[in-house]
């Protein structure tokens, strides 16, 4: 029920204009989840810490959980949902895929996610600066030499696409 | 204006990363949230003839991290920025924000203490200038008033020659302890003209070690590379606070070893760039 002021926000998810009456204080997770039916990303630890509810924000990482949705006004918001093409799956995606690099799948979404994000940023990114900028994504599986093997893999996939 | 209207019920927001948390946990209630990121002119980082440099209020992490100015010109802000939390922290997080919330464990007042940064307040038209120290004066407690926003953080020109390290070492998310060290060598860099020592997180606000920084003048570079002997006692001092993060003899030991360290660092930088 609402109780307080709404706007209305319009901005854009994984590629589709979207607008809809929001309070101020919803959070973005909640209104990916809640709203648009997108549960790829999770709620786990609620304070920016895990990264399981990363999405990109104009192609930067952010804590979707601790994010104002009123953040996403006039930007594009990119979840897992929305980074395969049709059914050709992003190169970070096939790399998980290919090097197993997930067991329960908690903090997968966030982690490709971030991948990306660095991979974007970085495609030289050396072996200590993944690790370092993936400190703050969290498996608590503790499937991180499969999650690494996967960002080098899925490295060497982009590159050579870049190159071709 | 704004805060003015509503006097209490309102609190300025930037990258809300302390302050929505603080909120989800039931730490503080607002009616209003105030968008400081709205206002024209506090996102750019400026730099005037004279070398000092000027970070707008709502620069984020991100932006000190990766600007070119900052990475080539004042190298030691940006080695912190990058150490800042994690990526999406420092894609969200201002400086200005995380000054003002004054969180005890965290690493940007300390890097700021070794630049001898001051910050610019505006009210209406008016403004004023305060040093770090003055600003940043306990846990959670800057020095503004209610009409006040913090636009800028200030830095001087650094000294030719100034080489800096900065360490934090912590087994939580926030930094346990952290250490900016900046030497200024003499032209051969065989010895510290001058040097600056800021120890953070420890205690309620980061601090510099004066006593430590007078000795330090004119010793020998290659003396701090292996490991400057006085620098072991540097924490004893220190106004230490026992928390989660551990005793205040625990943390006054973590700060003299990182002092220690960081000296090492600044001194291998400078030998290596001579």
């Amino acid at each position: 029920m609402s109780t307080g002021p709404i706007f209305r926000l319009e901005t854009t998810v994984n590629g589709r204009a979207v607008a809809l009456d929001v309070e101020p204080q919803d959070l973005l997770l909640d209104v990916l989840r809640g709203r648009l039916g997108l549960t790829g990303s999770k709620r786990s630890c609620d304070v920016q810490v895990c990264g399981a509810c990363t999405v990109l924000l104009d192609g930067l990482p952010v804590s979707a959980c601790s994010v104002l949705a009123y953040e996403a006004r006039g930007r594009a918001v990119l979840t897992i949902e929305g980074l395969a093409e049709g059914e050709r799956l992003h190169p970070v995606q096939t790399a998980f895929l290919a090097e197993s690099a997930f067991q329960c799948g908690y903090c997968t979404p966030g982690m490709i996610l971030a991948v990306k994000a660095l991979l974007d940023d970085s495609p030289d990114a050396s072996p200590a600066e993944i690790k370092e900028y993936l400190r703050g994504n969290i498996c608590r599986c503790t499937g991180y030499v499969s999650i690494l093997h996967a960002v080098a893999t899925a490295q060497r996939t982009l590159k050579e696409g870049s190159e071709r | 204006m704004l805060r003015a209207a509503h006097g209490d019920s309102a609190v300025l927001y930037a990258g809300g990363t302390e302050l929505l948390l603080a909120m989800k946990e039931g730490l503080g209630s607002f009616e209003h949230l105030i968008d400081v990121k709205t206002i024209v002119g506090l996102d750019g980082l400026t730099l005037d003839a004279g070398g000092a440099l000027g970070i707008g209020a709502t620069v984020t992490h991100r932006q000190l991290e990766r600007s070119r100015l900052i990475r080539e010109g004042f190298p030691l802000l940006a080695e912190m920025a990058r150490q800042v939390a994690n990526a999406r922290v420092r894609a969200v997080g201002t400086l200005g924000g995380n000054l003002c919330f004054g969180e005890p464990h965290s690493d940007p007042p300390t890097a700021l203490l070794a630049h001898d940064a001051t910050v610019t307040l505006h009210r209406a038209a008016d403004h004023r200038r305060l040093s770090l120290a003055d600003f940043v004066v306990g846990p959670y407690e800057p020095t503004l008033a209610g009409d006040e926003i913090l636009t800028s953080i200030d830095v001087p020109p650094l000294p030719a020659r100034a080489f800096g390290a900065y360490l934090k070492f912590g087994m939580h998310e926030r930094p346990t302890v952290a250490v900016a060290a900046m030497l200024v060598v003499d032209e051969r860099a065989t010895h510290v003209a001058e040097a600056r020592v800021a120890v953070g997180c420890v205690g309620p606000v980061a601090t510099r070690l004066p006593a430590l920084e007078s000795q330090l003048s004119g010793v020998a570079i290659a003396a701090l590379q292996n490991g400057f002997a006085a620098a072991g006692s540097a924490g004893t001092s220190l106004d230490a606070v026992s928390d989660l993060h551990g005793s205040a003899a625990y943390k006054r030991h973590l700060a003299s070893v990182f002092v220690k360290r960081a000296l090492a660092a600044a001194a291998t930088r400078a030998r290596t760039a001579a």
